[in-house]
């Protein structure tokens, strides 16, 4: 034996297993959806101009980016003020934002459904002060998927970002604002350009998070709010349809892989400093 | 830093939005309404005892225990040498390899779950606790990978060349040398590798049945049927241990290490 195979010996059980117990399987789903006689691409081309098909798809799409754009929003501010916070305190607030990030997404899904149900917390409190006859619907909707993925994935936007923060000098900011920025104008002109590869590593953890999530919509969306990921679930156990779970597996694989790539576009677009990795 | 009112209140308010809702879970596990109220009337701890005597729970949360214990020490023994072995030896397409063994991350769990259940259990028959143990694996790894990975590419090559100077053989100075000088990276990615499995669902959702059900799975099936404060009492005995494992981590590593 050559030194030189040493390497390939290590890395052997790791690779062998992968290939095994993730390509090949993998393979072995994917493949079929592509024969029918010959080589087609018509499930795929079905499942698109299928309305309903389509109408989970777009729900997915859509969900995933309204929840992204909260996480954003929310998240950046948010981050800056623990990063900018004292070092005592610094620690406790990175506590507060783990602590939901470590605990099981039933559990958090769960509390929602306790706030957001037809007799949750929401509903009771407007109903006793009376500013509701009977109770909303806001359990089941879109609306408690998005705020539940949003409550999934805000500690991990927030988390990327104070990363990114911590390292921007304070000094900057004091500069802006000497030189005549208002404070929320230096916010926007000096802190947000900064933080643009902190957003993009950011915001693909939280699309491609909740565009494959199946707690969440399965526990917050019901039977009528479907998302791909349970939509999955569906065809491979109720349906039984494990051609269609198979057309829907790979249909996720390609629109993370997608979004990936879309989003590290627009991180070399915004940010000169070249492709971000997540 | 000058006191910056708006801001502060805006970052009061999402940490209320972070924390409010597991504090309502805890309030509500305490309740004597046979179905989850809150306020709550009364007081009670009846639903910590209905937690412990019901045997899917306590069966499912050992199995948990069980195979995130397994999985994370398969995914140490393969992933510490591949990763040492990634970080210092001369390997064709080193970066390709990386990414493939990170490659569990991108590919979705419910995804991964179908898969290996269509294709290790249905086809090769394998049992079902093997096909999850597997699964478990494969979650582990990339986490292994990346944080053991990135401790070895801090470490000091030249300690490892001094003590081949002195005699050691290469697996005297891994062994010897190496190893002691990564515990820490070793104990982060076995955290956050136990946490990731201990908690996951999606790959386990395919890979369950008769008796084999890990917790979070048996949890969610319970509330698709029961909306009773039972439910609240084990959630809150979830986020007792996820405290009792910040608190180690923050007293052997640090949390930052592991965010």
């Amino acid at each position: 034996m050559t030194q030189r195979r040493i390497p390939y010996l290590i890395l052997a059980p790791g690779l062998i297993l992968l290939i095994l117990f993730l390509v090949l399987p993998l393979i072995s789903i994917i493949f079929p959806t592509f024969f029918n006689g010959g080589i087609t691409f018509s499930n795929y081309t079905a499942f698109f101009l299928d309305e309903y098909n389509f109408g989970i798809f777009w729900r997915t799409i859509k969900v995933s980016l309204i929840a992204t754009l909260i996480c954003v929003v929310v998240g950046v501010p948010t981050a800056y003020y623990i990063s900018q916070s004292p070092k005592k305190w610094r620690g406790l607030l990175m506590s507060i934002t783990l602590f939901p990030l470590l605990t099981n997404s039933v559990v958090r899904s769960f509390a929602w459904i306790t706030i957001l149900g037809q007799d949750g917390i929401v509903n009771h409190a407007l109903l006793t002060i009376g500013l509701i006859s009977k109770p909303l619907t806001l359990l089941y909707t879109e609306f408690a998927i998005i705020i539940g993925s949003v409550y999934l994935f805000l500690p991990l936007m927030v988390i990327t970002l104070v990363g990114i923060l911590e390292n921007i000098d304070s000094e900057i900011m004091e500069a802006a604002e000497t030189l005549g920025a208002n404070r929320l104008i230096a916010f926007v002109k000096v802190i947000l350009p900064l933080s643009v590869p902190g957003i993009i590593v950011g915001s693909i953890l939280v699309f491609t998070g909740s565009m494959t999530a199946y707690t969440t919509p399965q526990l917050l969306g019901g039977n009528r709010n479907i998302m791909l990921a349970t939509f999955l679930y569906q065809n491979a156990t109720a349906l039984g349809n494990w051609q269609g779970a198979s057309v829907i597996a790979l249909i996720m694989i390609v629109a993370t892989l997608i979004v990936m790539k879309l989003f590290n576009l627009i991180a070399g677009r915004l940010d000169k400093r070249g492709e971000v990795s997540a | 830093m000058r006191k910056n009112v708006g801001l502060k209140i805006f970052a009061i308010l999402v940490f209320a939005f972070l924390l409010i809702p597991l504090l309502i879970i805890i309030v509500t596990s305490f309740g004597t309404n046979p179905t989850i109220q809150f306020p709550i009337k009364g007081f009670t701890f009846e639903w910590y005892s209905k937690v412990f005597t019901n045997e899917s729970f306590t069966d499912s949360f050992s199995l948990s225990l069980e195979v995130a214990f397994i999985a994370t020490l398969l995914a140490l023994v393969i992933g510490v040498p591949a990763a040492y072995s990634l970080a210092r030896h001369e390997v064709f397409g080193r970066n390709w390899i990386k990414s493939f063994f990170l490659s569990p991350t991108i590919v979705p769990g419910l995804v991964v779950g179908y898969a290996m259940y269509q294709f290790i259990v249905i086809k090769f028959q394998f049992p079902i606790i093997q096909g999850l143990l597997l699964g478990h694996f494969l979650i582990c790894l990339p986490y292994v990978i990346r944080v053991v990975g990135s401790t070895i590419e801090q470490l000091d090559f030249s300690i490892e060349e001094v003590s081949w100077t002195l005699g050691c053989t290469k697996l005297q100075s891994f062994s010897k040398v190496v190893l002691p000088n990564i515990t820490s990276g070793i104990f982060a990615s076995f955290m956050l590798a136990f946490i990731n499995s201990f908690n996951n669902i999606p790959v386990s959702q395919f890979l369950s049945g008769p008796g084999v059900t890990m917790l979070p799975t048996s949890l969610m099936n319970y509330i698709e049927y029961n909306y009773d404060p039972s439910v609240s009492a084990l959630s809150v005995i979830l986020m007792l241990g996820t405290i009792i494992l910040m608190f180690i981590i923050e007293k052997t590593l640090g949390l930052a290490s592991i965010s």
